[in-house]
């Protein structure tokens, strides 16, 4: 098992290991699955109702697939467990946050002091993403 | 224009702190220069051959003049006294030094500027049409639509890993003054028949060492919608374009290599998605913005007459000065390229001055253009000889708009450690070749532009005479294009053959105009002339042997 450095959860971690995206197809009771740069995250779609754990790896942090990858499982309600895995930094922390990672294990650890602060950058945000943040438009024209 | 509430302040606020906390953590050695390294390009701080360059961001080309005069006052306080507008119509520093830098961004910040995403592979800032909200061929304002682009791009959290870096441009004009086409997309504010506003979305453009013309893929967003659309052609991009290779990377190769129609098809697929998200502005956020983009208060029945007796001053008129929609008011451009200049250069002093005639002559307001020039978009007719005659005080009055002078050219090696070659040595011995006013006239519109490098900074493919410096074992190196052309007939130039010294391109540039002259029909420009003859008399001219005539 990956060790975890931060979790936002309070639900139990999952224990199993997570399998890639091809033998998931194979195996009926997978709950957990990692997901690499080229695949397509639209592949799990039919079978989020069983996942608990997806990890999205970040072999390179410049590799921005996976930001894509994490919020198309989120629009299309995955609840589980979203954990960046790898080439996570500090200083990516608050983007993977806002695109719907609960979870980072990234390579080098980071302290949840300095995450903390990470994730308060921005005071505010100008777009709607999936981490239910109002965005700027929203506070400036209420319902 | 645009004004910050105070959300828009405590977002560049936010960005001034934690770049400080990231130069702080860089010099305490908490972080290596290949982490710090995208987080300062994403701040717009290059590290070139000699120094820090610094790339502020002038969001589609628009400021007033508190933000020009802080401009001016940046090139003196950490700069050498003067700033280098640029292609992309911001304005970059070259001799920054680091731990300057997040002043800087305060400094910036406190007249509502910033240097956020000029550089990176993230969305960069938006540009658009210099004579936008004064243009007398306008259709529709593209400026509230820039800003509500340039706030949805501003730190978008799934887009800022791309695979390379993306570039917007908005217009709202038949006529295209931004190079709208050779943009990652170019979006074009039209009209349907019914008279209802539409976005025509043109992506895959670019220029670098693959130029191509982009495709248009969406025929008619609402307006609307334009969020939701570019979400989902980025978000196909930042899913399938390319990774393995920096020089494919850009998103007209993946337009290219899948094809128009497919990259329709997914955007399309993804589009139908994201509308189900409620990710877009509401109506209200649109009116808020077109609200600071009303019409200045013009002066009703202001005078077009004009007293062109000074025999300059007709001459400036007649080449930079633009019509206006409004009458008794004109667009006036200022040439930041004498004769012998480095094109896009200005003191800090000639800065303050543009500034000053903002303030007191165009309602508070300046444009940068990307053919590195100044506009003061809404001028009264009655101020145009004053306005000149200060221009001329501070040599800013070269009379050489769309001219052979205007030239393009980007930094090169004189700063850039990009480039192959230098562009402003090249730039400075063509304009002075071609100093005598009179003949720059008689050619007539002839656009130029100068690369130092593949890269492309310097527009070389879309010049009617582009130049591309490339290193040829060690020794600088210099390729003509012909043909080249931006605006709504856009065309890519063609190599004439092989390349030049130094002296020999400004000799084979002089050629090619000696050819378009004793070619060219009645009313052509160069650019007509090339594309009715050809390339063959222009190579035959450009490379015959000296004769004892000749």
């Amino acid at each position: 098992m990956v060790e975890q450095n931060l979790r936002y959860r309070s639900d139990e971690p999952v224990s199993d290991p997570a399998v890639t995206v091809d033998a998931f197809a194979d195996q009926n009771n997978a709950t957990a699955v990692r997901i690499e740069p080229g695949d397509d995250a639209r592949a799990l779609l039919p079978h989020l109702d069983r996942l608990a754990l997806v990890e999205v790896n970040f072999p390179a942090y410049t590799d921005g697939r996976g930001y894509s990858a994490a919020r198309i499982l989120r629009e299309h309600g995955y609840a589980g467990e979203l954990r960046a895995v790898g080439g996570v930094l500090l200083d990516q922390l608050s983007h993977m946050r806002r695109c719907g990672f609960d979870s980072f294990a990234p390579n080098q650890a980071i302290s949840a002091e300095a995450a903390e602060k990470a994730f308060a950058t921005w005071p505010e945000v100008y777009q709607k993403t999936v981490d239910g943040r109002p965005a700027i438009w929203a506070k400036r024209h209420p319902a | 224009m645009y004004q910050y509430d105070s959300y828009d302040q405590s977002m560049v606020d936010a960005r001034v702190a934690e770049f400080r906390d990231q130069v702080e953590r860089r010099l305490a050695g908490d972080i290596t220069e290949d982490q710090f390294k995208p987080l300062r390009l994403k701040n717009g701080l290059y590290l070139q051959l000699h120094a820090y360059m610094l790339r502020v961001a002038v969001p589609y080309g628009t400021l007033n003049s508190r933000q020009m005069r802080m401009l001016g006052d940046i090139a003196d306080k950490y700069d050498r006294g003067y700033g280098h507008f640029t292609t992309r119509q911001n304005i970059q520093y070259n001799w920054i030094k680091l731990q300057d830098a997040p002043d800087i961004l305060a400094d910036l910040a406190s007249v509502e500027m910033h240097a956020i995403q000029t550089s990176g592979n993230c969305i960069r800032n938006t540009t658009s049409d210099q004579f936008a909200g004064a243009a007398a061929d306008e259709l529709v304002d593209p400026r509230p639509y820039a800003e509500l682009l340039r706030q949805w791009s501003t730190f978008h959290p799934e887009f800022d890993y791309l695979p390379r870096k993306f570039k917007i441009a908005i217009i709202g004009s038949e006529t295209d003054r931004a190079a709208m086409k050779l943009h990652d997309i170019g979006i074009q504010l039209v009209k349907n028949d019914a008279g209802e506003i539409g976005c025509k979305f043109y992506v895959g453009g670019g220029m670098g060492r693959t130029p191509m013309i982009a495709p248009v893929i969406g025929d008619f967003v609402p307006p609307l919608q334009m969020i939701s659309y570019l979400e989902a052609c980025l978000r196909v991009y930042n899913r399938y374009g390319r990774r393995d290779n920096k020089y494919k990377a850009r998103i007209k190769i993946l337009v290219h290599e899948i094809g128009a129609d497919e990259y329709r098809r997914q955007v399309e697929e993804e589009f139908a998605h994201i509308l189900t998200l409620g990710l877009e502005p509401p109506a209200e956020e649109l009116e808020r913005i077109k609200g600071f983009f009303e019409q200045p208060g013009f002066e009703a029945g202001a005078s077009d007459d004009l007293d062109l007796s000074d025999p300059d001053f007709a001459l400036w008129v007649d080449q930079n000065v633009h019509a206006h929609k409004q009458p008794g008011y004109a667009i006036v451009n200022i040439s930041l390229k004498p004769v012998g200049g480095i094109p896009g250069d200005a003191t800090a002093d000639q800065i303050r001055l543009m500034a000053d005639l903002a303030l007191e002559y165009s309602f508070d307001e300046l444009r940068v253009t990307h053919a590195q020039n100044i506009v003061l978009p809404h001028v009264r007719k009655a101020d145009l000889y004053t306005i000149w005659q200060k221009l001329d005080a501070a040599d800013l009055s070269a009379a050489n708009l769309d001219l052979i002078g205007d030239i393009i050219a980007c930094p090169g090696l004189d700063y850039c450690s990009l480039a192959n070659a230098r562009s402003i040595p090249v730039a400075q011995k063509i304009s002075e070749r071609f100093a005598d006013l009179g003949r720059q006239r008689e050619l007539g519109e002839l656009k130029l532009k100068i690369s130092g490098c593949i890269n492309a900074c310097g527009h070389h493919h879309a010049g009617h005479i582009g130049i591309l410096g490339v290193d040829r074992k060690g020794v600088e190196n210099y390729q003509l294009l012909l043909g080249g052309c931006e605006g709504a007939d856009t065309s890519l130039g063609t190599i004439t053959g092989p390349g030049f010294n130094e002296d020999g391109i400004v000799d084979a540039v002089e050629k090619a105009t000696n050819v378009y002259l004793a070619q060219r029909d009645e009313g052509e420009r160069f650019v007509d002339t090339y594309r009715r003859i050809g390339m063959a008399p222009f190579k035959e001219a450009i490379y015959a042997k000296e004769t004892a005539n000749g």
